[in-house]
C-alpha cells in the first residue's frame, strides 16, 4: 500500500531491508551506530543489527573509505558514511586512486562494490565548510558512479541499486532533503533494485522548455514549473537522478520536442555537471531543434557564506530558475 | 598524571605561577565561563548560530594560554574560544563568528591567532607550518595547537606530530581530552592507554595533566615551551578533562550518555578547585567572587551588544574575500548579487 515518509526515514529502510536481506552488507561511520548518525538516517539501527554491522568508527575519514574498499575487495558490501560530504576530501586517496581504479588495475579480477553516503549541500546556516556540492569532482573520475536522489523514493530505491551495483558508488544525499515527505512503497525484495543507476527520468512533462536538474534542484524545478505554469510556460522536467553515468538520452529527446533548456545544479557553475549536461545536448542532432541559447543556473562562485541572507542569495533558489526560464523563452 | 592543585584545593606539587598572577587567571577562568554560558544563552534565543560550549575546560585553555608569549601563535578549534580569547582575540569578534559572519574570522592585526578549525584536525598542521617559518626567520615564538581526543585518530594528527618532531618544529600539540568525540567515548577512540603515550611514537616528550588543574596545565605548557625554544622540538600535552555540555547546541547527549554522567565532574570543576586555593590563601572571598562575576557579566552584555551592531555582511565581502584582485566574472556576479 502506498504512503508517504521522509527522505531519511526511506534511506534508515533501505539500509535495514539491506542489512536484513544480506549479511554481507555493514555500515561504518562517525556517530552512525550510538547516536543514529548526524541527520538520524541510521537510527535504531545499531540495537537491531549489532555492533559488528553497524560500526562507530574512530575519526578516520581516510581509513573508513579505505577499509570499505579493502572490505570491497573480499565480496563485502560496505556501505560507508561520511558525516559531511565536505569531508570526503580526508579520504580522496581511497576514492580516487584506489576505488575507482584497482577493478582496472587488477586487470578487471577484483570489484570494489563499495558505497560511500554523504549528506551534501547548504542552506542549513552551516557554513563554508559543512554546505559544499562536491559532486562534479567525483564525476570527473574515470570508475565512478555519482549518484544524487531529489525524491523520497529515489532515495530507498537508488541506495538499494547503489548496494547491488558492483563498482564505487559515492551517494550524495542532500541535508535539506532529509526532512521532506513523499510518496513512498518499500520493497522487501533488495537483491532485485527497482531504480537503475544511469537512468534520468521525465518527471514533469510539458513543451515550452525542458529544465535538467537532480537532487534538490529537481525539487526547486518542480516548483518553479508549477510557478511558470500560471504564465502560461508549459515546462518539462527532468531528473537526472545520476550525474555519472549521466543518461542524456531523455535530455535530448526533451529538447527535440521543447526546443529550450535550461540545467540546474546547486554547485557553483564553473567545470560543473551542467556544462557536461549542455555539451551532452549540442553534441547530438538536439542541437539543431535549439530554439535559444542555454542556460545554467547554479550556485556563486564563492564558499558558501556563514549570514543566512548572503547563502540564499549564493545557493540558486526557486525563483532563479523561474527567471532564466522567462529568459530563454523572451530570447 | 601530573597534578599540582587537587579538586578539595590543595598542593600537592610546585605551584608554576604566584598567588596574584592566579588570582589573574582566576578571574580569566571566571570571564570564559560567562562567555560560554552566555554562547548557549544567545543560541538559545537563535542569535547565535551553532554553539559548541566548553563549560569544563576552562583551565586547560586558560592554563595553555598563561605561559605564552605574546607573538606565540594558536591554532586552535571551534571549541576554544576561551584559549584564543586569552592570546588576544576579542570576545566581540568570537561572537560575531557565532553569529554567523566570516568577518568573526579576522583577527586584529598582531593577534598571532588562527581562526578556529571547523575541520577536525586539519589545522595541527598549519601550526607547524607556521612553527617552521618561526624557526626560519629566526624569530622567537612557537606555534601551540589544541584539539580534542577525536582529533588524535586523523591522518592530520599523525603527520603533524611526526612532521614537527623530524624538523624540530618549536610546537606545543594541547589535546583536550573532554571524553568524547560527538558521541564516541574515547575509549572507542583510541586502544591507546592514554593519548600522551602517542609521543612516544614520535620520538617526543609526552605528558598527560589533569585538565582541570590550571597548575598542572600551566606548568606543562611552561615546559613544553621552553623544550620548543630551545630547539628541543615539540611535546604532547594531554589535559584530561571532561566536557560539561553537550557537543553542540544541535546534539543531545542523552543519546550516548546517562544524564547523571556529567556529576562527578562537577565535583572536579576547575574554578571551584582555584577558587579553593585562592580561598585558603585569603586572596579571594565572596565579595571578590561577586565582583568578578558581575564584571564578567557585564563584559559579555558589552561583547555581544558590539557583535549584534555589527552592521550585516554586505555581499561585496563574499566577493572581495576571494582573490586578492577581484576577477571580472566575479565583479559581475557581484552585481547580481546586490540585486
Ligand atoms: C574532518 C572532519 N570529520 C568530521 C567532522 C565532524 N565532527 C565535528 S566535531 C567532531 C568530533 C570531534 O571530537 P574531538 O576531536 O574529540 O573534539 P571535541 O569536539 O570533543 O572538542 C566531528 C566528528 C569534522 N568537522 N571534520
Amino acid at each position: 500500500m502506498p504512503e508517504t515518509t521522509t527522505y531519511a526515514k526511506a534511506l534508515n529502510t533501505a539500509l535495514a531491508g539491506l542489512l536484513a536481506g544480506d549479511e554481507r552488507v555493514f555500515l561504518m561511520g562517525e556517530d552512525v551506530g550510538v547516536y543514529g548518525g548526524a541527520f538520524g538516517v541510521s537510527d535504531g539501527l545499531l540495537d537491531r543489527f549489532g555492533e559488528d554491522r553497524v560500526r562507530d568508527t574512530p575519526i578516520s575519514e581516510d581509513a573508513i573509505v579505505g577499509a570499505g574498499v579493502g572490505a570491497a575487495l573480499t565480496g563485502m558490501l560496505p556501505i560507508v558514511e561520511i558525516q559531511f560530504s565536505d569531508f570526503v576530501v580526508n579520504a580522496m586517496d581511497p576514492l580516487i586512486n584506489q576505488a575507482a581504479k584497482l577493478h582496472f588495475m587488477y586487470g578487471g579480477r577484483a570489484n570494489v562494490p563499495l558505497v560511500i553516503r554523504a549528506p551534501g549541500g547548504g542552506g542549513t546556516g552551516a557554513a563554508a565548510q559543512h554546505s559544499q556540492s562536491l559532486e562534479a569532482w567525483f564525476a570527473h573520475i574515470p570508475g565512478l558512479k555519482v549518484v544524487l536522489p531529489a525524491t523520497v523514493q529515489d532515495a530507498h530505491d537508488l541506495l538499494i541499486a547503489a548496494v547491488r551495483d558492483p563498482n564505487p558508488v559515492v551517494f550524495l544525499e542532500h541535508k535539506l532533503l532529509y526532512k521532506t515527505e513523499g510518496h513512498f512503497e518499500a520493497t522487501d525484495d533488495v537483491e532485485n533494485p527497482v531504480a537503475k543507476i544511469g537512468e534520468s527520468r521525465v518527471i514533469r512533462h510539458g513543451s515550452d522548455l525542458t529544465i535538467a536538474a537532480y537532487s534538490i534542484m529537481t525539487i526547486r524545478a518542480l516548483q518553479a514549473a508549477e510557478q511558470l505554469a500560471d504564465d502560461g510556460i508549459d515546462v518539462e522536467v527532468i531528473d537526472l537522478r545520476t550525474v555519472r553515468p549521466l543518461d542524456i538520452g531523455p535530455v535530448r529527446e526533451s529538447v527535440m520536442k521543447t526546443g529550450r533548456l535550461v540545467v540546474a545544479h546547486e554547485a557553483p557553475i564553473p567545470v560543473g555537471v551542467g556544462a557536461e549536461v549542455v555539451a551532452g545536448v549540442v553534441e547530438s542532432n538536439a542541437l539543431d531543434y535549439l530554439l535559444a541559447p542555454v542556460r545554467r543556473v547554479g550556485a556563486m562562485d564563492v564558499p558558501m557564506p556563514y549570514a543566512k541572507d548572503l547563502e540564499q542569495a549564493v545557493i540558486p533558489q526557486t525563483g532563479d530558475i523561474v527567471d532564466a526560464v522567462k529568459e530563454v523563452i523572451k530570447s | 598524571m601530573l597534578q599540582i592543585l587537587t579538586p578539595e584545593g590543595d598542593l600537592v606539587g610546585e605551584p608554576p605561577v604566584d598567588v596574584e598572577r592566579t588570582v589573574s587567571l582566576y578571574q580569566q577562568m571566571i570571564e570564559a565561563r560567562a562567555y560560554d554560558r552566555k554562547g548557549m544563552a544567545l543560541q538559545k534565543q537563535g542569535r547565535l548560530a551553532t554553539y559548541a560550549p566548553f563549560e569544563g575546560q576552562e583551565a586547560a585553555q586558560i592554563g595553555a594560554a598563561a605561559p605564552l608569549g605574546d607573538d606565540d601563535w594558536v591554532v586552535a578549534t571551534y571549541r576554544d574560544a576561551a584559549l584564543m580569547w586569552a592570546q588576544g582575540y576579542p570576545w566581540e569578534l568570537l561572537f560575531l563568528g557565532r553569529v554567523g559572519d566570516e568577518r568573526g574570522g579576522s583577527p586584529p592585526d598582531h593577534v598571532p591567532v588562527l581562526p578556529p578549525s571547523i575541520t577536525v584536525g586539519g589545522h595541527m598542521v598549519h601550526a607547524v607550518g607556521l612553527a617552521w617559518a618561526a624557526r626560519l626567520l629566526g624569530e622567537e615564538r612557537i606555534a601551540l595547537t589544541s584539539f580534542g581526543d577525536g582529533a588524535t585518530s586523523e591522518g592530520d594528527f599523525h603527520e603533524a606530530m611526526n612532521f614537527a618532531a623530524v624538523f624540530d618544529t618549536p610546537c606545543v600539540f594541547l589535546c583536550q581530552n573532554n571524553g568524547y568525540a560527538i558521541s564516541l567515548p574515547r575509549e572507542a577512540q583510541t586502544r591507546s592507554e592514554t593519548i600522551a603515550i602517542k609521543a612516544d611514537a614520535y620520538g617526543v616528550p609526552g605528558v598527560q595533566v589533569d585538565g582541570n588543574d590550571l597548575f598542572a596545565v600551566v606548568s606543562a605548557v611552561t615546559t613544553a615551551r621552553q623544550s620548543a625554544l630551545a630547539g628541543a622540538g615539540p611535546t604532547l600535552i594531554e589535559a584530561v578533562t571532561y566536557r560539561l555540555g553537550p557537543h553542540t547546541t544541535a546534539d543531545d547527549p542523552k543519546r550516548y550518555r546517562p544524564d547523571d554522567e556529567p556529576d562527578p565532574w562537577r565535583e572536579r570543576d576547575p574554578l571551584v578547585r582555584a577558587r579553593r586555593y585562592l580561598e585558603a590563601a585569603d586572596a579571594w572571598d565572596e565579595e571578590s567572587e561577586r565582583a568578578a562575576t558581575d564584571r564578567a557579566t557585564e563584559t559579555m552584555d558589552r561583547a555581544i551588544e558590539l557583535a549584534e551592531a555589527t552592521p550585516d555582511t554586505a555581499p561585496d565581502h563574499v566577493f572581495e574575500g576571494m582573490f586578492a584582485e577581484m576577477p571580472p566574472h566575479l565583479r559581475q556576479q557581484l552585481g547580481e548579487a546586490r540585486r
